[in-house]
């Protein structure tokens, strides 16, 4: 398109020379002032409302009542609670290993795959993510369960006289939080690998390096940002996915999330479940915040 | 030598993961036409189940629900979320990061702060769990994600055009209308169909913010499972499964066309 040549070229904001019409931008209200209103509302609201809340004492009807307190954060350290944590966040951390292990070669695989090829495998992968969290962890429990499909052709084929008891521990909540956050470990991974320069690692392997040692002094210190990013991506949501556990552990296993919604649901003591949220909130964001600091250094604001 | 064994042991690994990532989609669409109501012997092909999901009520109406929900909150999200797009894109104004910070948030912590911080607001204000508490919780989730997939297609437009439109005399809305909007158009598209998926799936947030008679179809399918697998459940999922493949595959396709 052909730039029209106006003698005012430098200025910026061409209403005002508009001649006839002074036209005043209203624009900026129009466009932000919405989403202000609305997220102000209905995300930063609430959000306080919480923070409020969990200053305050659980009234004996399930309300809330006076006077401010702290007991509410302090409660939460106790050992039974905290422990919950603990476990949360070992099996936050287990998920988000397990997934980086078995994603980092696949995506590795793809970005070095035919490049026409490539989008194809991707879209493979985002599929399943596209898809219901819960109708895929449903499919594991179908697969899993004493009557499930694993069971039967075991039995059917004389393997096991018995069921194994597959579903219901802590190994098939982390079979269903690996299946339904691998994708979002893939993504980052392969997004840092494919811009990974070929050159690079030729120049390493010329000068006389191994193969293995490529790997963790060429490829993995330039693709750790991906890693990084894919870590957090799978950490954070594995730590409130609370129907995993509860349609897997069989309500064995009590996570974090777990937690704050029998708090507000269950045992309707809000101030506590607030607190818990803020906890787990403030712990989200201690995790993002760490992972700002680390790769700006190396390479800006590459976020995501 | 090394590179055909290399490449082999590639193939062998990402058809792995494929298979881990497909044989229980595959298994629950399967089963979804078995005849056995024990659900892992196979006894033969039939449609049974897909007629008697059709014959349940409270499968219907949480459909229903679902649709409404997702429907409404799509077309105001995208609104939303489109207008401050262009906004951010076109003006620089004070707040600008902390209103990035706002929208940013909402996708990285987990949901279910989310969703228990508007049960908290809404219980406080006294307004009855149901079909708006749902819609207006789903537009909250949804319109960061608007913005983000919106600005990313504004990301590659060039501002001259726009000011060139208002040099020659256009309003900024009808530069908006007639300039900007068929740039960003297939963004915005890509964002409704985005924002539809997110609303038809959600379950955490949903779980706390619907009301006893207002369940979407993942709340359904939830309580469902609670009571026990069922092959009906794998009919709904199944169907559930290839309507948002359908979208999905629907959004690719004119994100395609149009690049």
């Amino acid at each position: 398109m052909k730039a029209p040549v106006i003698g005012s070229a430098t200025s910026s904001r061409p209403a005002a020379t508009t001649p006839n019409r002074p036209v005043r931008d209203y624009g900026k209200t129009w466009t932000i002032g919405p989403i202000l209103i609305w997220m102000s509302a209905l995300f930063l609201l609430p959000l306080i409302l919480i923070l409020g809340v969990s200053f305050f004492t659980r009234s004996s009807f399930g309300g809330i009542e006076l006077p401010l307190t702290v007991e509410n954060y302090v409660r939460f350290f106790d050992p039974l609670y905290f422990k919950i944590l603990w476990i949360s966040c070992v099996l936050a951390f287990f998920t988000t290993a397990i997934c980086l292990v078995l994603g980092y070669p696949f995506a590795y695989i793809v970005a070095r795959s035919p490049i026409n090829y490539r989008n194809i495998l991707m879209l493979l992968i985002i599929v399943p993510f596209w898809t219901n969290s819960l109708i895929r962890t449903y499919a594991w429990i179908v697969l899993l369960r004493t009557e499930g499909v694993i069971n039967t052709i075991l039995m059917q084929l004389g393997i096991i006289s018995q069921p194994l008891p597959l579903l219901y521990n802590e190994t098939a909540v982390l079979i269903g939080l690996v299946y339904t956050m691998l994708p979002f470990m893939v993504l980052p991974l392969y997004a840092s690998i494919e811009k990974l320069d070929k050159s690079l690692l030729e120049a390493s392997s010329d000068l006389g390096a191994k193969p293995v040692h490529t790997f963790w002094k060429v490829t993995l210190p330039l693709t750790a940002p991906g890693i990084m990013a894919g870590s957090l991506l799978v950490f954070i949501p594995s730590l409130g996915l609370f129907f995993i556990p509860d349609l897997m552990g069989g309500s064995k296993t009590v996570l974090i999330g777990n937690l704050i919604k029998n708090q507000f649901l269950t045992a309707r003591d809000w101030p506590f479940g607030s607190a818990s949220s803020i906890i787990l909130m403030g712990l989200t964001l201690l995790f993002i915040t760490a992972y700002i600091l680390i790769t700006k250094d190396k390479e800006g604001k590459e976020l995501l | 030598m090394r590179y055909s064994l290399g490449r082999k042991f590639s193939v062998f690994y990402a058809s792995l993961i494929y298979l881990f990532l497909y044989m229980p989609i595959a298994i629950l669409i399967l089963y979804s036409f078995n005849q056995s109501k024990l659900n892992a012997v196979w006894t033969g092909f039939t449609f049974d189940w897909y007629v008697k999901l059709m014959q349940n009520s409270d499968v219907l109406e949480a459909m229903k629900t679902s649709l409404i929900v997702a429907l409404i909150s799509t077309l105001a999200a995208t609104m939303i979320g489109t207008l401050a797009a262009v906004g951010m894109y076109r003006y620089h104004f004070r707040g600008k990061t902390a209103l990035d910070a706002m929208l940013y948030l909402p996708i990285v912590i987990p949901e279910i702060v989310m969703g228990i911080s508007m049960l908290a607001l809404f219980a406080q204000l006294k307004v009855p769990l149901g079909y708006f508490t749902l819609i207006a919780a789903h537009i909250t989730f949804s319109v960061p994600f608007v913005v983000v997939v919106v600005r990313a297609r504004l990301a590659g437009f060039d501002k001259s055009i726009e000011e060139a439109a208002m040099d020659l005399g256009a309003t900024p809305w009808q530069t908006f209308v007639k300039v900007t909007m068929p740039v960003i158009a297939p963004g915005i598209l890509a964002s409704a169909m985005l924002a539809f998926t997110l609303s038809l799936d959600d379950v955490i947030i949903s779980f706390f913010v619907a009301g006893p008679a207002s369940a979407t179809l993942p709340l359904k399918i939830f309580s469902m499972v609670k009571f026990g697998v069922t092959p009906e459940i794998n009919a709904l999922s199944t169907l559930m499964l290839v309507v948002t493949l359908a979208i999905v595959i629907f959004a690719e396709r004119i994100r395609m066309r149009k690049e």
